[in-house]
């Protein structure tokens, strides 16, 4: 069973000289498995809309009859009909133009979004060599392409050995977080800090997301099975928020607590979640 | 009597160190025994934010929700969710009860285990958070800045957040704690699943070929130039060539203008209230 291609283009990158090309299709990476609700209005339990209002009147404009405008800044708004804006979309193409390499781990993590992966478009060749290019360079590509009237900058990398497409934020929708000073002043306690690195070092392990299920996902639904044959359902109240205030011994109570738990268990830890409370 | 429960707790959650932005989660981090109290915020927004929907008057409107029986314009404290069990027939569900199918997650981030930072693998992340410290968490949570960073690593934790349960894996970037909650396993298709081919080994001199090609256009940064929103800034040049010929042209008072659904762009601001350039010790 395969999936459906949401698009194709043309992976190109280098001079026209020695241009690379390789055809391929994209395929959503992504499966959306949390349960969804719909939005109920509270008083009669009819699903809501959204609609659009004037601010000022009240009144519900039809999403057809909205018109839309530029806030420019200084309490001006300037709108755009419907030729403008289509004058401001860019240009179809099939390019995915590579515009860099990088080394992995450059890109912060908080520009990914989307993951996609490629499948060949008729040329197998070019798509089984760009597959063992990637992988032999170990190297993270940003490109560049036009996708239904959208235009995307993501992340060329491989995935389980395959060619994918991470889109990426635009750099104005990240906010920029500047080093925060000062990152170690005078309060932080080098045995403290030593103390921490021992801890993390105990609770090392490996990156293995398929250990993890989401057993919430299963509570949700058994939730809602349980309302609609009308049990009662208990309410969470809200928890204490404490500041631990003795870092020095809450961290060697910490180490200790592991070095008995780890004892006797040798190999190294998975991610995969642990039984057992904290004391 | 509930209702009004929810509303005021709402509220005291919505009082951040600024007053202005509300934490998308409120809870503790633990580390071993080592507990600190920390709200969670975004640092990003959605693309396409910039052209607002607008009347034929030039007033700039708003999205609410109103009730598809009467049209009522409808409040967010008149709105619970609900799951389809038939036609037209739904059960209502509480965000507390929610919570309450484990409260402990709903509260706590507990970093079990510590993971190659460069190990997390970017098709995960589905969104990204940062942490803020209460001040009285402040210390604790340096130290952990600091010796994460210093370990190369990243904490693997699970936990709640409005009605989800996320695998969230804890980061710290330039001194901060970053929060990417990740995907699970069985929400990102595998090769096999999309029905991508067996891998087939390639031509030796053509892999040679792509690789001097990619070698030539490898750089050591990322250029925040080819991350630009190119499409937005044709929108403002347009804007702007319109607003100088007077074209089109209405005045909005600044409280009518909705706010993006957006972070604080004064989060740095919060970050270093918090993080003690301007605290006084706890």
């Amino acid at each position: 069973m395969s999936a459906r291609a949401v698009w194709r283009g043309v992976i190109e990158l280098g001079p026209s000289s020695s241009k690379v090309s390789v055809p391929v299709k994209l395929y959503t990476a992504v499966e959306d498995k949390s349960v969804s609700f719909r939005l109920l209005h509270r008083a009669d339990g009819v699903p809501v809309r959204q609609v659009l209002v004037n601010p000022k009147t009240k009144e519900v404009v039809e999403y057809a009859d909205s018109e839309r405008g530029f806030v420019t800044g200084e309490g001006e708004l300037v709108s755009l009909d419907a030729d403008e804006l289509e004058a401001l979309e860019p240009e179809p193409s099939r390019t995915i133009e590579v515009l860099r390499f990088l080394q992995p781990g450059t890109i912060e993590h908080r520009w990914y979004q989307r993951p996609y992966y490629l499948g060949p478009d008729g040329d197998d060749d070019a798509y089984f060599t760009l597959t063992a290019a990637l992988g032999r360079e170990k190297l993270e590509g940003v490109a560049r392409w036009v996708m239904r009237d959208k235009e995307y900058v993501g992340a060329l990398r491989l995935h389980h050995g395959y060619p994918m497409l991470v889109t990426l934020r635009y750099a104005e929708d990240v906010v920029p977080l500047d080093e925060v000073g000062p990152a170690r002043d005078a309060t932080l306690d080098d045995t403290q800090v030593a103390m921490a690195g021992q801890l993390i070092t105990m609770l090392a392990g490996e990156f293995e997301p398929q250990t993890y299920q989401d057993e919430y996902r299963a509570a949700v639904l058994d939730l809602i099975e349980k309302k609609r044959r009308g049990s009662t359902i208990k309410r969470a109240k809200p928890r204490a928020r404490k500041a631990t205030s003795d870092l020095s011994a809450a961290l060697e109570k910490s180490l200790k607590q592991e070095t008995k738990s780890g004892a006797g268990k040798g190999a190294a830890r998975s991610s995969g979640p642990r039984s057992g409370s904290r004391g | 009597m509930a209702k009004s429960r929810r509303t005021s707790s709402k509220r005291a959650r919505g009082a951040g160190p600024t007053g202005s932005h509300r934490p998308l989660w409120s809870g503790t981090l633990a580390f071993g025994l080592v507990t600190l109290p920390v709200d969670l915020y975004t640092t990003t927004r959605s693309a396409g934010a910039s052209l607002r929907m607008i009347d034929e008057d030039g007033t700039p409107l708003k999205r609410r929700y109103v009730c598809q029986r009467d049209e009522e314009l409808l409040e967010a404290d008149d709105i619970v969710r609900g799951y389809p069990i038939g036609d037209d027939e739904f059960v209502m569900i509480e965000d507390d009860e929610l919570d309450a199918l484990d409260p402990e997650r709903s509260s706590v981030i507990d970093l079990e285990t510590f993971v190659p930072a460069e190990d997390v693998d970017p098709s995960y992340i589905e969104n990204t958070y940062v942490l803020v410290p209460n001040p009285d968490a402040n210390t604790a949570y340096r130290l952990l800045v600091t010796s994460m960073a210093e370990a190369g690593r990243a904490g693997i934790a699970t936990f709640v957040m409005r009605g989800k349960s996320y695998v969230v894996a804890i980061i710290s970037r330039d001194g901060t704690l970053r929060a990417a909650t990740l995907r699970y396993h069985d929400e990102l298709r595998s090769p096999d699943d999309v029905g991508l081919p067996e891998l087939q080994t390639a031509d030796v001199d053509e892999v040679k070929r792509y690789e001097k090609a990619m070698a030539r256009l490898t750089e050591d940064e990322l250029d925040p130039a080819e991350l630009r929103d190119r499409g937005s800034e044709r929108l403002r040049k347009v804007a702007k060539r319109k607003l100088a010929k007077g074209r089109d042209v209405h005045t909005v008072a600044e409280d009518e203008v909705e706010p993006d659904d957006g972070p604080a762009m004064d989060i740095m601001e919060l970050l270093r209230q918090s993080l003690g350039e301007k605290t006084v010790e706890a």
